[in-house]
């Protein structure tokens, strides 16, 4: 038996294409056009991203409503490096982000240069690539509020 | 509870006279590590030398290829290793009609197959090529189109496809596991039959 050990990148993959729905459509079809969409729910909090049941009653959910495009960091964590198949190639913040207008967080990246940069409460707004196709990477990150005004 | 077709969704002004998005890309990618075992490394090492390497079980002769190094039915250490011919026939093909992303390569339709080593007991996947689809049968006899012998590596791809061979086709009763089952005298509990 050859002792001689061996070793091999191997790679799997899949270019899966998923049909969105209705609810998931309408919040792809608002990042394309530059909005965020979420869902209300029964006791008039909002969802979002929109979820098409309601996490508690198990309810179709049916009232879309735009969220604003700003909000405050809830929690957040630094990551450096960022791993190949990141969206990101910078390190970069990963933040719950509780948008103005709903009342669940929304997970996406801080673009900023270091962790110094970071705090629970900050307030950031989302900075939307020109050209969008319907797609969470249409919003590049959110960056500082004070950086834009 | 309604149903999900009947639900009425209503949409903010600013997305209702816009055309909506109804599919996203959602591809999966996983690079890692493949660490053969010893068994795996002398197959592929046979590869490199046009070789075919199977396992035989202790227990009943069977032969597996390629080999693991067990016998998965009675899991026992496999420690008996001989050299298979690469002839053998398919035990069962598929036709496919429909592209492949990221394999181009490959022209439609193409047949994928069973293909079941004359001397092994187990069969592997393989491509069948120099022979119009609607030939292709079970029981049809195949040999291997190697690569050219400066492009071999230790690869189980060293082997391109399998081609007719031209030889009588075996009859269906005894391709594939049902030739196994036949020899062997096997019945339904035995996993390879």
């Amino acid at each position: 038996m050859n002792e001689e050990r061996l070793r091999a990148d191997l790679v799997l993959e899949y270019p899966f294409t998923r049909t969105t729905g209705p609810v998931i459509g309408a919040f792809m079809t608002g990042l394309r056009e530059g909005i965020i969409i979420g869902i209300r729910r029964a006791d008039g909090t909002v969802v979002v991203p929109p979820l098409e049941y309601d996490p508690t009653s198990a309810d179709p959910l049916t009232e879309l409503v735009t969220v604003g495009q700003a909000g405050v960091v809830e929690s957040w964590t630094w990551v450096d490096p960022p791993r190949e198949q990141s969206p990101w190639q910078q390190p970069h913040g990963l933040a719950l982000i509780h948008l103005d207008g709903a009342d669940t967080p929304l997970l996406h990246g801080v673009l900023v240069n270091s962790a110094d940069a970071m705090s629970t409460g900050m307030r950031v707004v989302a900075k939307f690539r020109a050209e969008r196709e319907g797609h969470i990477s249409d919003i590049e990150g959110f960056v500082p509020e004070e950086s834009v005004q | 509870m309604s149903e999900p077709s009947q639900v009425e969704i209503e949409l903010p002004a600013e997305i209702r006279d816009v055309e909506p998005v109804q599919s996203i890309r959602t591809p999966i990618r996983m690079t890692y590590d493949y660490i053969p075992s010893s068994s795996a490394i002398a197959s592929l090492n046979a590869y490199a030398e046009k070789r075919i390497l199977g396992g035989v079980s202790p227990i009943d002769g069977a032969v597996f290829v390629p080999p693991r190094g067990v016998d998965p039915r009675h899991g026992v250490a496999t420690t008996e290793t001989v050299d298979l011919p690469d002839t053998g026939h398919i035990g069962s093909f598929c036709v496919t009609r429909l592209p492949i992303p990221g394999r181009e390569d490959l022209e439609i339709p193409y047949v994928s197959a069973w293909i079941f080593l004359d001397g092994a007991d187990v069969g592997f996947l393989g491509l069948v090529s120099g022979v119009d689809t609607s030939e292709v049968h079970i029981g049809m006899r195949v040999k291997a189109l190697w690569k050219p012998d400066d492009e071999l590596g230790r690869t189980a791809e060293n082997i391109v496809s399998w081609i007719p061979s031209g030889e009588p086709s075996l009859p269906f009763e005894e391709a594939g596991v049902r030739g196994y089952r036949k020899r062997s005298g096997a019945k339904g509990s035995d996993p390879l039959a």
